[in-house]
């Protein structure tokens, strides 16, 4: 009797929470098949179609605007932002926890350091280089400027990684006659590749979900990424074109969560030797 | 150890030539850190460090959008200009009401999430996917999300609230058949906490859930053996041991909420007047859209002394947890 109190007490947290985190997105997909008059009807229903469902509005969010230009240019902008952080940050990292000694290994303090410099306060110089570069109105300035808040913190979180790696392994390579480099690239690496699974996730989603350095650096609609373009040519002064601003968020969110939660204890894992050696 | 192995093997044969001598010298861990460490030591200077001091000299200079020449030291006088305005102040306070008021929201959601998260049940992976769905949309996208749940005259909440009898003309808050939250000022706020805490749980819960399985399974069984229950359990034995895990994932929250336009800018725009508006989101009105680029860097430089102090007490507080 006791056990299955509490056992029903959990599943009711369980859903509780599930809850919390999806009731909008659930919402938002509602709204998408609304019609329009529907759904400007004070009294109704919200949670039903009384008057049947309609594609219109997905039918307008591909035809009639820009949207899939933005999830393209946020497409490329993601993986290029990602490649360009484990490009740095893994080696860096590597570096950081074998090869530079004593202040390699207290390191991960200064570089929280250089994470705390948030983008709203280098949004403006940032801008002036972006400016300087030839590269305002380009995805190109954002794929420039938006490791800055991945390679510090990819760079942390592989730190950790790599300093639970035993040393006896890249030793034990050493003796077997690989060079330095190719200790790192056949032993160490595959053992840290959780670590760089998180990096990739994150840093992915950290591109994506940047909106300052979007309206800043861009303001011409061709080139505009998922983060400014949805709110900028989606909403025109007062008038909102809420199922198909639901739509645009529902396309990301669902795919993305879905590919998230698969990794979700890969991402434990990741935080985990991060935490416990940094 | 070279010299017992050499020989067997081509790498360690006599270096010739560059290449030669330029791998020899990649043997040596401190040239090879150098090298491996030289990309992103350089990427962070060019667009870290020199923008940082580019924003220390931009607010002491008049500089703006149309000449944005950072030559014309003027001193102080962005400084004064900035703390003179009302709307600065409350700014600089809605941040950091905002900031720890999510903090104190996650760190309750958190602990619930990773209890829930550190036990193996059916249909985890079901609850994982969803509950990671927040953290899978950007966040300007989230706030528009919200945007529509929260709307002043179609909101389902309102909906729902006039159909349990909460609101509307017999209800028990009425007659109003709506509560108008992002037009008044403390519901303003209040909703930009909600959706601050709902976009941001996924990241704290990883990072805490990391910390609650580092947890020797003995400790907990222990706690169990000698009768503790479950809030007794979670209050003397995994808080405790949660603390540290706990500060960084504050910290890596309040970074993300402190710095962030969109969510404020898409439900309110700062607004009633001003009484939402927020420090980054008053920078970039200033520097960008009225192009006062001098003024917008004084007032984005004023967040960095509250991080930077935030985090060094957090860090210390949380390595002095480590060594206990």
């Amino acid at each position: 009797m006791h056990r299955n109190v509490r056992k029903s007490g959990f599943y009711f947290a369980v859903v509780g929470l599930v809850l919390f985190s999806i009731l909008p997105i659930l919402y938002a997909v509602i709204t998408v098949f609304k019609k329009q008059s529907e759904l400007f009807d004070a009294g109704a229903n919200p949670f039903i179609y009384e008057r049947g469902p309609t594609i219109e509005h997905l039918l307008f969010l591909f035809t009639d605007t820009k949207y899939p230009l933005f999830l393209w240019n946020s497409l490329v902008i993601g993986v290029c932002v990602v490649a360009i952080t484990v490009l740095l940050a893994v080696p860096a990292a590597y570096a950081l926890a074998r090869l530079t000694g004593r202040w390699g290994e207290s390191s991960g303090m200064a570089i929280f350091l250089v994470y705390l410099v948030p983008p709203s306060l280098l949004f403006l110089p940032l801008f002036r280089i972006v400016v300087d570069l030839n590269l305002t109105n380009t995805i190109w300035s954002l794929v420039l400027v938006l490791p800055t808040a991945t390679v510090p913190f990819c760079t942390w979180l592989l730190l950790g990684f790599f300093r639970s790696v035993p040393r006896e392994l890249d030793e034990a390579a050493l003796i077997d006659g690989c060079s330095r480099f190719q200790a790192f690239r056949k032993v160490v690496l595959p053992q840290a590749l959780p670590g760089i699974g998180a990096c990739v996730v994150f840093a992915f989603s950290l591109s994506l979900a940047n909106y300052i350095y979007s309206v800043t650096f861009i303001s011409e609609s061709a080139s505009r990424n998922l983060s400014a373009g949805v709110p900028m040519e989606l909403i025109r002064g007062d008038v909102y074109f809420w199922p198909s601003l639901m739509a645009a968020t529902a396309i990301v969110a669902i795919p993305l969560g879905i590919a998230y939660g698969l990794l979700f204890d890969y991402l434990v894992r990741g935080f985990q030797s991060a935490e416990a050696k940094a | 150890m070279s010299t017992v192995t050499g020989g067997h093997h081509p790498v360690s044969a006599a270096p010739t030539g560059l290449m030669g001598r330029i791998s020899e010298a990649l043997e040596r861990p401190g040239v090879l850190g150098c090298v491996m460490l030289a990309p992103a030591v350089l990427y962070v200077v060019f667009f870290v460090a020199v923008p940082f001091f580019m924003a220390i000299l931009l607010s002491l200079s008049d500089a703006t959008a149309g000449d944005p020449r950072i030559d014309n030291f003027v001193g102080l006088d962005n400084f004064i200009a900035v703390t003179g305005q009302e709307a600065f102040w409350t700014a600089l306070w809605n941040s950091l009401i905002i900031t720890a008021a999510t903090v104190t929201t996650i760190v309750v959601l958190a602990t619930i999430a990773v209890e829930i998260l550190a036990r193996e049940f059916r249909g985890k992976r079901l609850v994982q996917v969803l509950f990671m769905m927040p953290w899978a949309m950007p966040v300007s996208l989230a706030a528009i999300t919200w945007l529509w749940l929260l709307d002043s005259q179609f909101s389902p909440i309102d909906w729902v609230l006039v159909q349990i009898g909460i609101l509307g003309p017999d209800g028990l808050f009425g007659p109003s058949r709506h509560v108008y939250y992002l037009g008044r000022t403390g519901w303003g706020m209040a909703s930009a906490v909600f959706v601050d805490a709902w976009r941001t749980l996924p990241l704290a819960t990883i990072i805490v859930l990391a910390g609650r399985l580092s947890i020797p399974r003995e400790r907990l069984e222990q706690a169990q053996i000698d009768g503790a229950g479950f809030f007794r359990t979670l209050f003397r034995v995994v808080l405790p041991a949660l603390a540290p895990v706990l500060i960084v994932a504050i910290l890596f929250t309040a970074l993300l909420v402190i710095g962030e336009v969109s969510t404020i800018e898409l439900l309110t725009r700062g607004g009633p007047g001003h009484s939402t508006q927020i420090l980054p989101l008053w920078a970039y009105e200033k520097g960008i859209e009225s192009g006062d680029l001098g003024q917008g860097a004084a007032i984005a430089l004023f967040l960095f002394p509250v991080l930077l102090a935030a985090a060094i007490v957090a860090l210390r507080f949380a390595s002095r947890l480590h060594d206990d």
